[in-house]
């Protein structure tokens, strides 16, 4: 924990600093360091004051007190050519609408390096070189700023502030309005910038993605530093509910060994908390099954992945669009997974191959089901007799697409399975397994994955 | 193709469309002369200072003369033309063509830098309220001729186009900030107080209504070489230093939160920008009155054609900017036409204004729907 008495010793230091508009106060005594090579998040909720910190050590707003320095530079002591030098920004809005030239645009980042009337020296040019190969643009440095997609300018803007070669570097919500693809993209690129010994710090909304990219967190809430730390110790459970107004599930992300943080709504999810331990079931879990289909998408199913691949439990997944969170986990931790195009429908393969995958699982947990016609065709596959868990996270008119039969189809899955959250997936799954083996043959084969009604004496 | 080949190939190119369109200008009226001997002419005009001469003035009251200095001129060329035919091109015909380049440069290298700045397609170079200043300075000089003591109509329409758009800036300033949002509001609020001041003098003015009519609609006749050597020179001096200032502009467009943090000081920047497209556009407007569409429709039509670079657009559009107003003015002068073969036929004289306008609003409309202009 980074206290505000320590001593400014990195390159960037915020010591003190308040800053209010006007009648109302933004931040409150912050104070915070960031060495060379490290990569810092910001995270909180949403008028935090991520934004206003950043722009106060980019120099954009003058605290009231306190001060902010770049390698021993107070920022807001030198001119903006000089300070840009120091710290270079890649904004929260990089909607340019303007036909520059990719080149252009990152040649705008030597700006602060040149001077008026002489031409760009090869230094600069070299500069230039370096970003757009840093960040793969170079393939699209002739084309118009203006006539490439959103991520691509996300790296077109991020190579802008490479081109800038300062010992600082911020970015606000860098992946804001990217896909996941692109999201993890930027972020592999901004690690990269880290490790050559750049001081970057980001405000990051997304904490799963905060806390697999960053050295080190910082929680803001109220205009304040409510705590700084390795991410697992920042985005502990109880750190989130206190900050952000609700329960929250940290799990260990089985990718990168960084925490997974999943949101509940605050009531359901400490009725649901007291439910598991006190509810009707004898409170020891049973043995955890085999192998466990997951049918779903997004967050949820990417907690369910999470929890039950840290138990041991054998997974496959799907279908599933590419690019999908849920996807992209189970590609990292080598899962059985059916991807489909994205905003592409199931095909008959892709059914054959889901009715495989249920045949071969103990069970089958829903997470955040997206009721579409394609699924409703899945739904129909489901045999009667498969141990069945809900998980829900969203609300099921947000994610339902088609009709009233899919509707009804989804409801009676889920008036036959267990209802669980992401946390408590894994015991729901053995109580279903359980309940089923029960009333079909309570004797227990200990022969793998081929049988649906098998289970190992594995335990969490 | 590199930048730098393509600013200097595309200057080059407008560079000779203007010379080719002040020739054909020079040569048409009444009289219709060959274009060599228009080009004979003009060079013919050329001078260049070959010495002082010391003369003595007396010095009134006190007796007695002091010495001041007196430079003389030499011509460079000396084309043997007719003598009737130097006299059209040089005195008759050219400082009215030269004032229109002058002002043509003016006010679309004015436009392109406001456009830039406010990042808005709608911004001229009046904008700020420069064109009311500089009416409601002229209108009062018309009509209340013992209100402005001195220096005359050219000099109370300049005075009054840089007031007004330094009393915009004042108001729109706060702690040491000009938000553009608030610089656009006060300057339509400017704008539309001094247009009830000049309908008030209009009211008032009696039978220097015509006088001042014309002059708000934009006119370049009886144009003089006193007036292009007034607006000559301030056009240049600003064109050039706005020139060093392109890659602000072009950083400004992303935003100024963005060119700040990039190592533009952003509101010394827009100081600048706007003092020197003021300006430059007061030193127009106060020669020829308020000439609409030149500086709205030249820089859109030089960025659909070169990009939205300032250090291509400013040049480009400054040139593209001379040649529209000289080949508008001259549509615009023409009582009669006479050209080779018998061709002859008259036509009404109107003020420039009219004819930029005529021409320019369909030609942008053209431009609305054919190519569809998002953003500057």
């Amino acid at each position: 924990m980074t206290d505000s008495e320590d001593a400014a010793s990195g390159p960037i230091a915020v010591e003190r600093v308040d800053l209010s508009f006007g009648d109302v106060s933004v931040l409150e005594n912050v104070s915070l360091t960031i060495e060379s090579g490290e990569f810092v998040g910001l995270v909180g909720p949403n008028g935090a004051g991520k934004t206003t910190l950043l722009r106060a050590i980019s120099g954009a707003l003058e605290p009231d007190t306190g001060r902010v320095t770049i390698d021993d530079v107070d920022i807001h002591d030198v001119s903006s050519r000089a300070s840009s030098r120091l710290v270079s920004v890649v904004p929260q809005d990089t909607s340019l609408s303007f036909s520059f030239s990719v080149r252009d645009v990152v040649e705008m980042g030597r700006y602060p390096h040149r001077s008026r009337f002489s031409p760009p020296t090869q230094a600069d040019r070299d500069a230039i070189d370096r970003a757009l190969e840093r960040t793969r643009t170079e393939a699209l440095a002739d084309r118009p700023i203006d006539e490439i997609s959103g991520g691509q300018r996300q790296r077109v803007v991020l190579a802008r502030a490479v081109a800038q070669e300062t010992p600082a570097l911020l970015l606000d919500e860098p992946t804001g309005s990217l896909d996941i693809n692109h999201q993890i993209e930027t972020l592999e690129l901004v690690r990269e910038l880290v490790e050559s010994g750049r001081a970057v710090c980001a405000a990051i909304h997304d904490l799963d993605l905060a806390a697999r990219y960053c050295d080190r967190l910082v929680m803001l809430a109220d205009g304040g530093v409510r705590r700084t730390g390795s991410p697992a110790d920042v985005l502990s459970a109880d750190t989130l509910s206190d900050v952000f107004d609700s329960n929250a599930a940290v799990t260990e992300n089985p990718v990168t060994g960084t925490e997974t943080v999943t949101a509940l709504p605050a009531t359901e999810s400490s009725a649901r908390d007291d439910g598991e331990a006190a509810g009707s079931e004898p409170s020891i879990p049973p043995e955890t099954p085999d192998r466990v289909h997951i049918l779903g998408s997004g967050s949820a199913a990417t907690g369910v992945l999470a929890r039950l691949h840290n138990a041991g439990v054998r997974t496959s997944l799907g279908p599933i669009p590419s690019g999908d969170i849920a996807a992209e986990t189970a590609r990292r931790l080598e899962r059985d997974r059916i991807e489909v195009p994205p905003f592409d429908s199931v095909s008959e393969s892709d059914i054959a191959a889901f009715e495989a995958a249920v045949t071969a699982s103990d069970a089958v947990v829903l997470a955040d089901v997206t009721v579409s016609s394609g699924n409703q065709l899945l739904l129909e596959k489901l045999p009667a007799g498969t141990p069945l868990v809900v998980v829900e996270t969203r609300p099921f008119e947000d994610r339902h697409f088609a009709g009233d039969e899919a509707r009804r189809l989804y409801d009676e899955c889920c008036s036959r399975a267990r209802e669980a959250d992401s946390a408590g997936v894994l015991e729901a799954v053995s109580w279903a397994v359980a309940k089923h083996d029960e009333s079909i043959d309570p004797e227990k084969e200990d022969t793998g994955s081929t049988n649906s009604t098998t289970g190992t004496a594995r335990t969490n | 193709m590199k930048r730098s080949v393509r600013t200097v190939s595309w200057s080059a190119g407008l560079g000779s469309l203007l010379v080719a369109v002040v020739i054909v200008s020079a040569g048409l009226g009444s009289v219709w002369i060959e274009p060599q001997i228009v080009a004979k002419a003009i060079l013919n005009a050329i001078v260049i200072p070959a010495g002082v001469e010391i003369e003595r003035a007396a010095v009134p009251l006190v007796g007695g003369s002091i010495p001041f200095p007196d430079p003389t001129y030499a011509s460079v060329f000396s084309f043997d033309i007719a003598t009737t035919d130097q006299v059209i091109v040089e005195t008759l015909r050219l400082p009215r063509i030269a004032l229109a380049a002058t002002v043509g440069f003016a006010l679309a290298a004015a436009g392109t830098v406001m456009q830039g700045f406010f990042r808005n397609p709608l911004a001229d170079p009046s904008i700020i309220g420069v064109s009311s200043g500089a009416a409601a300075g002229a209108v009062a000089a018309i009509a209340f001729p013992a209100l402005i003591p001195f220096g005359g109509l050219h000099f109370a329409a300049f005075v009054g186009a840089l007031g007004t758009a330094f009393l915009v800036y004042a108001i729109a300033t706060d702690g040491g900030r000009t938000p553009v949002a608030t610089l656009l509001l006060a300057g339509i609020a400017v704008q539309a107080f001094l247009g009830a001041a000049i309908s008030y003098m209009l009211v008032y003015s009696g039978d220097d209504l015509r006088e001042a009519t014309v002059w708000m609609m934009g006119h370049l006749q009886n144009s003089s070489w006193g007036d292009v050597g007034f607006a000559l020179p301030v056009t240049l001096v600003g064109v050039l230093i706005l020139g060093g200032f392109t890659r602000e502009m072009n950083v400004l467009l992303l935003g100024e939160e963005d060119a700040q943090h990039l190592g533009v000081n952003v509101e010394r920047t827009k100081l600048l920008l706007l003092a020197l497209a003021s300006i430059v556009t007061a030193a127009g407007v106060a020669v020829a009155g308020v000439i609409g569409f030149v500086g709205l429709v030249v820089p859109h039509i030089m960025r659909l054609l070169v990009g939205p670079d300032h250090r291509i657009l400013l040049p480009t559009s400054t040139l593209a900017g001379g040649s529209f107003l000289v080949a508008t003015d001259t549509i615009a002068r023409l009582d009669s036409v006479s050209l080779p073969l018998g061709i002859e036929f008259g036509m009404p004289v109107v003020p420039v204004g009219i004819v930029t306008a005529a021409l320019g609003a369909p030609f942008f409309l053209f431009l609305l729907t054919r190519r569809e202009v998002h953003s500057v």
